[in-house]
């Protein structure tokens, strides 16, 4: 479709914009939004420009010396930039695993909950942390966390432990926190989408699934599994096309000096030499390196992905 | 009990009952898990404030006290936050949705000759972002945004995902309403306006939800580009820097918070916990009733292309 698009209006110029002015009322309700798009998203990429120069406010792009790949260079010399990628990748790939899974056995139990009513109080409660800002989350984690929290209180009274955990003093805790506070807030919301495919499935499969006797694990291994695998392929594929987002928000509010050496993402490295020591260069540097390798991260999931739908076509 | 296990036909029976119960038990457990944290806070934000420095807080306030809403009722910084966040939340959602829906209908038009270009750019946005000095001095050093207001409302009016809801519904109405419209002598924008508008609002409840709790709940454009203008500063603002106070004490020792003696009503604490739920209760009030809405917009998001 698009080569004959493309094609005809190639093969005929006036007649594109014979055709164009006639479309005057869609190019009024399309040409303003696409101008601020051009401005504001793409405008910004003009900047790049300073990842290759020694940048100063006052000199500005057209003034400032170049320095070739020196901000790189100095980037990748400097531990805490190597260890924000680490940090970085660590905490969307927890994100990720703990979060697909929790989204899936939750759809998975929503989806054998007969009583509507029930289903849906289920499902408000859990979307209401989604809609929660981070600064909010962050405080009740404080609460929660705290050495006098009720996590800690719990563990002692189990005996678990003797001395309360400081579970937001000490950076080997940091990640996991993360990681299950995200699952916290976004498991009810990931399932929106799981529960969507789910309900497409063909409700014949079910039926002929129990005459020919399944149980309940084997309709969900055979029917509801297969049913929902192209929706789990293609979440993660986007997902995987962003293991360079770990979140910024979360690991800035929840960090602190403590447990710095492992709450630093690209991000917060980013916004620290950028805004608050005015490197613009280096910083410029680092967000152009992570938005490189999540541009090939997402090309390398897409060309793995249709590998792999061949192979399983076949 | 034996007959039932005699069987694969008894065990299946036995699965069918058992199940339902343990499901239930499960998701009962789950939902406490995600209201447990809010209930507690609302518990803390209840609690005198000394009293709540020593923790161990569960869903009751242990100490009554109405001192930390008070102090924050009689703080005219609170209602110029409110008052700000209330403010740039409509505006955003209202400039967003009727340059998004519009946008979306004119994408939606298969004869318009813009119409592949013009998507190609959109869409490449959800993908590649310049990063944030290069926005930052763009806003910031170019158009010189900061310390206004303005910079919450212009660099947030469009969002590519929720163009492409918009646009994946209205390809999912009927042609024959544009056609017979046009036969009319109906021109593009009166079509949108007076037809499909009105057609949408299913979808633009549910973007008009996403759009405002995205405005609703930042923090991070007032601290980057309003941080040194005190009347910008939202209610979000205000919790963050509260933030900052209360997370040296959440990692202090308990002996700490003992020795504080003298008997202050409010702390960082429970003052923070109020100004949580003040901030809550307007999307509390909203997001149930938009339910059944986001549930098929999401569902729509994610049939895109």
């Amino acid at each position: 479709m698009s080569k004959t698009t493309a094609g005809r209006v190639q093969g005929n110029k006036k007649g594109f914009w014979r055709t164009l002015g006639r479309q005057w009322q869609l190019v009024i309700m399309s040409v303003p939004m696409l101008l601020y798009v051009l401005l504001f998203n793409y405008g910004p990429m003009w900047g790049w420009i300073t990842a290759f120069q020694d940048y100063k406010p006052k000199l500005g792009i057209t003034g400032s010396k170049f320095v070739g790949l020196d901000n790189f260079k100095w980037l990748f010399g400097r531990d805490d930039f190597l260890q924000s990628i680490r940090n970085t990748l660590a905490m969307s790939t927890i994100n990720l695993v703990l979060g697909t899974i929790a989204s899936i056995v939750l759809a998975l139990l929503l989806n054998e909950v007969m009583n509507t009513m029930f289903k849906r109080t289920v499902q408000t409660v859990t979307y209401l942390p989604h809609f929660l800002s981070m600064v909010i989350v962050v405080g009740m984690a404080q609460n929660i966390f705290a050495s006098t929290g009720p996590i800690n209180t719990l563990l002692m009274n189990m005996g678990v432990i003797k001395q309360p955990i400081f579970f937001l003093g000490e950076g080997g805790y940091f990640w996991w926190l993360v990681g299950f506070i995200n699952v916290w807030k976004e498991v009810g919301w990931n399932t929106i989408i799981y529960i969507a495919a789910m309900t497409s499935i063909d409700p014949c499969l079910y039926e002929a699934a129990s005459i020919d006797g399944a149980g309940r694990f084997n309709k969900i291994r055979y029917i509801t599994l297969p049913g929902i695998k192209s929706t789990f392929v293609i979440l993660l594929i986007m997902n995987i096309g962003h293991l360079m987002e770990a979140g910024f928000e979360i690991q800035y509010l929840l960090g602190s000096s403590l447990v710095m050496d492992f709450s630093q993402t690209i991000d917060i490295f980013v916004l620290k030499y950028g805004i608050s020591k005015q490197q613009y260069g280096v910083a410029t540097a680092a967000g152009m390196f992570k938005s490189i390798v999540a541009i090939i991260l997402l090309f390398a999931a897409n060309t793995m992905a249709k590998k792999l739908d061949e192979s399983t076509l076949i | 009990m034996k007959e039932a296990n005699y069987t694969s036909k008894g065990n299946k029976i036995r699965q069918d009952r058992v199940f339902p119960i343990v499901n239930t038990i499960i998701l009962i457990l789950i939902m406490f898990i995600t209201l447990y944290p809010v209930l507690n806070t609302v518990a803390y934000s209840f609690n005198e404030g000394t009293d709540a420095l020593r923790g161990n807080i569960g869903l009751w306030p242990r100490v009554f006290s109405l001192e930390s809403y008070k102090s924050i009722l009689s703080d005219k910084a609170v209602y110029k936050a409110a008052w700000i966040s209330a403010s740039k939340t409509v505006l955003t959602t209202v400039l967003n949705l009727f340059w998004t829906s519009m946008l979306a209908y004119a994408l939606s038009r298969k004869e318009y000759v813009l119409r592949k270009f013009i998507t190609v750019v959109m869409v490449l946005t959800m993908y590649v972002n310049a990063g944030l000095i290069p926005n930052y001095l763009l806003i910031s050093k170019t158009l010189h945004l900061s310390n206004s207001y303005l910079v919450y409302i212009i660099p947030t009016m469009f969002s590519c995902f929720n163009m492409i809801v918009i646009r994946t519904y209205i390809a999912g109405l009927p042609d024959a309403l544009v056609e017979s419209a046009r036969i009319d002598g109906a021109g593009d924008i009166r079509v949108f306006w007076q037809i499909i508008f009105p057609l949408c609002k299913p979808v633009l409840a549910t973007v008009a939800l996403f759009v405002a709790v995205g405005a609703w709940n930042s923090w991070f454009d007032t601290y980057l580009y309003n941080g040194g203008k005190k009347e910008l500063y939202t209610l979000q603002y205000l919790l963050k820097m509260k933030l900052a106070t209360t997370q040296a004490s959440a990692n202090a020792a308990k002996s700490t918070a003992e020795a504080l003696t003298s008997a202050t009503k409010t702390t960082p604490i429970t003052i923070r916990c109020a100004i949580t739920v003040i901030a809550t209760v307007p999307i509390l009030v909203v997001y149930p009733f938009l339910q059944k809405y986001f549930v098929t917009g999401i569902a729509l998001g994610s049939v895109k292309e």
